[in-house]
């Protein structure tokens, strides 16, 4: 699968408390989350963001709490993907988990810029910059992971794991 | 093979000899723990992998802690909710007065034992590493799929061994410690990583301080923060465990990623500075940081250790006038307990305010929140931008016994201003 879309760049440590703040926690809607997303350390980004855009960070992106509205609220908001040097491990699950893609390359961060226009090919891991004409990788994904990817995700692996029939 | 105490723990509950950093494995969880914060998403989830049972009752426990009293009536209506979910599965829910924080009253009520594997929708899960269980935060789909299966994917960390030497002073504790950590290897100085607790310091630390320091173990990036095992943690399991439970001991020999040694002898009070917790100084070089509300309580710091330290600071005092003194002690067992101690005469005679025992101030979501600008020294565990209210407000996180001595003072203090 190939995203194309502008890039929206934030610093170190962008907590799950400042992608969705606590106060909006009881919502479960997802495109309400969105419209809240980042909105306290970027209150421009929902006006900003257009459906198909990627956000890219540096290192430890969604530190902090377990909240899975976090990636529900980026993904609402219209972002396709999201690249950083490291994620915080509870919001790679997350994300995986609620079908939010997320890409792990220090060299694609490195080298892209607020606004630029990067390419993304999910299933090769490669992340063309389209403004700069330069092209990096991503690190691959461990082989469960991928397992779990092609299954549909956490949801539809359990549901058929749940619909087979146990044998003693 | 050579392995770590949460290595041990994995590996038994995978079913297997041995294991090694990095291996994905498939767990069984002992404890589930679903709050109410993330309860909503969490029955959503479950619903849809088309979950028509949970995989044990007994496994699971609820607790509402966030969201209570309820601030809106959407906050009502989702509570309800939860309600209807626990009754339906017939899955022990623990009402308004009965629970308080979940990740003391868990430990608290021996729900969670040595050895044990836990899973919590909540990132603080790790707190119950000061019981020797391997346990870790996840979000609402993985906590999901763990209730319908009773089984969890995991990979597994690489272990790093702290080691703090010597004897902390007087009015140090847990937090202090905890808070050095991070100041020292950062926020995400554990990423992915089990930390390891040891070292003769911790000895000297009650069960108190050793919950608090596995409850920032997340601070700093990690899956579960353990403690071994001692006689002082055997005691504290003993009268509460209903069930049996294996208490697993690390090799000798086993390899370690990393390895801190920290002397802690001569460690002075710590305070987090905004807008991070490994923003870390020692009180002596705080300078003068006035403060507009006191915060103590919360599953870092609301234990009845951290309410008798606010207690002893606090006795015969009066809280500054400029300064609202929050105290949320983390369950009606404790709230009962510093009653019946005179602390609540002591708390209200000074000036504080006593909550009911839920999460208080520490999530912004609810109650005592900050207006624009605002300042709090708080017992709490996170200090992001806006945490705790409007915008411009900021969280410095200290131990109680800082938090109570600023109360007094009006600005950010260390106990000795006012205590020999």
């Amino acid at each position: 699968m190939k995203l194309v879309g502008k890039v929206h760049k934030y610093g170190d440590h962008v907590d799950t408390d400042v992608i969705i703040p606590g106060r909006y926690l009881e919502i479960s809607d997802p495109q309400e989350l969105g419209k809240h997303c980042m909105e306290d350390i970027d209150p421009d980004f929902v006006k900003k963001v257009r459906p198909g855009d990627i956000m890219v960070a540096e290192k430890n992106f969604g530190s902090g709490s377990s909240r899975e509205h976090a990636p529900v609220a980026i993904k609402a908001s219209g972002v396709a993907c999201v690249i950083a040097k490291s994620f915080a491990r509870i919001f790679f699950r997350n994300a995986l988990n609620i079908g939010l893609p997320v890409l792990v390359s220090e060299e694609a961060v490195d080298g892209t810029e607020e606004g630029d226009t990067l390419e993304v090919n999910l299933a090769q891991g490669e992340i063309v910059n389209l403004s700069k004409k330069n092209c990096f990788r991503a690190e691959p994904y461990p082989g469960f992971i991928v397992e779990l990817i092609s299954a549909g995700g956490l949801v539809e692996y359990t549901r058929r794991r749940l619909l087979r029939p146990q044998n003693g | 093979m050579a392995m770590t105490l949460s290595e041990k723990i994995l590996a038994s509950h995978a079913g297997k000899k041995s294991v090694t950093p990095g291996e994905f494995l498939q767990v069984k969880v002992d404890v589930i723990l679903v709050q109410d914060l993330t309860a909503g998403l969490t029955i959503e989830s479950f619903y849809q992998i088309g979950a028509t049972k949970v995989f044990d009752t007994s496994k699971i426990v609820m607790v509402i802690d966030h969201g209570v009293p309820a601030k809106t009536v959407q906050t009502a209506e989702g509570t309800r909710r939860m309600r209807c979910f626990a009754r339906t599965f017939g899955i022990p829910y623990y009402e308004v007065g009965r629970a308080g924080i979940c990740h003391i009253f868990l430990p608290e009520q021996g729900f969670v034992l040595p050895g044990d594997l836990v899973v919590g929708a909540d990132s603080h899960t790790c707190t119950y590493g000061a019981v020797g269980a391997f346990a870790t935060g996840m979000g609402s789909t993985d906590i999901a799929v763990a209730m319908a299966t009773g089984e969890t994917w995991m990979r597994v960390p690489s272990s790093t061994k702290f080691v703090y030497r010597g004897r902390p002073g007087k009015w140090i504790g847990g937090k202090d410690l905890i808070l050095y950590t991070v100041g020292q290897i950062g926020v995400d100085g554990a990423n992915y990583a089990a930390m390891e607790f040891t070292g003769e310091a911790l000895q000297y630390l009650s069960m108190d301080d050793r919950f608090a320091m596995s409850n920032m173990a997340i601070e700093a990036g990690a899956k579960v923060g353990l403690h071994r095992i001692d006689e002082k943690a055997s005691a504290y399991v003993k009268g509460r465990a209903k069930r049996p439970y294996r208490v697993y001991e690390p090799d000798e020999d086993a390899e370690y990623e990393k390895l801190y040694n920290f002397e802690v002898s001569d460690l002075e009070p710590q305070v987090a500075f905004p807008f991070l917790p490994s923003n870390v100084r020692p009180i002596s070089q705080v300078g003068e940081i006035t403060i507009q509300q006191a915060a103590i309580g919360s599953c870092c710091n609301g234990w009845i250790g951290d309410l008798r330290i606010a207690a002893r600071i606090l006795k015969g005092r009066k809280v500054h006038p400029d300064v609202r003194l929050i105290i949320n002690p983390g369950t009606p067992q404790i709230y009962l307990d510093a009653l019946r101690e005179g602390m609540i005469e002591t708390f209200v005679e000074a000036g504080a305010v006593i909550s009911t025992p839920n999460c208080g101030p520490c999530s912004g979501a609810h109650v005592w929140l900050l207006a624009p600008g605002e300042r709090c020294i708080a017992t709490t565990n996170r200090n992001f931008v806006n945490r705790m209210g409007g915008p411009g407000s900021e969280v410095y996180l200290s131990g109680p016994a800082v938090a109570a001595a600023s109360a007094i003072t009006g600005k950010i203090s260390s106990p000795l201003e006012v205590q020999e």
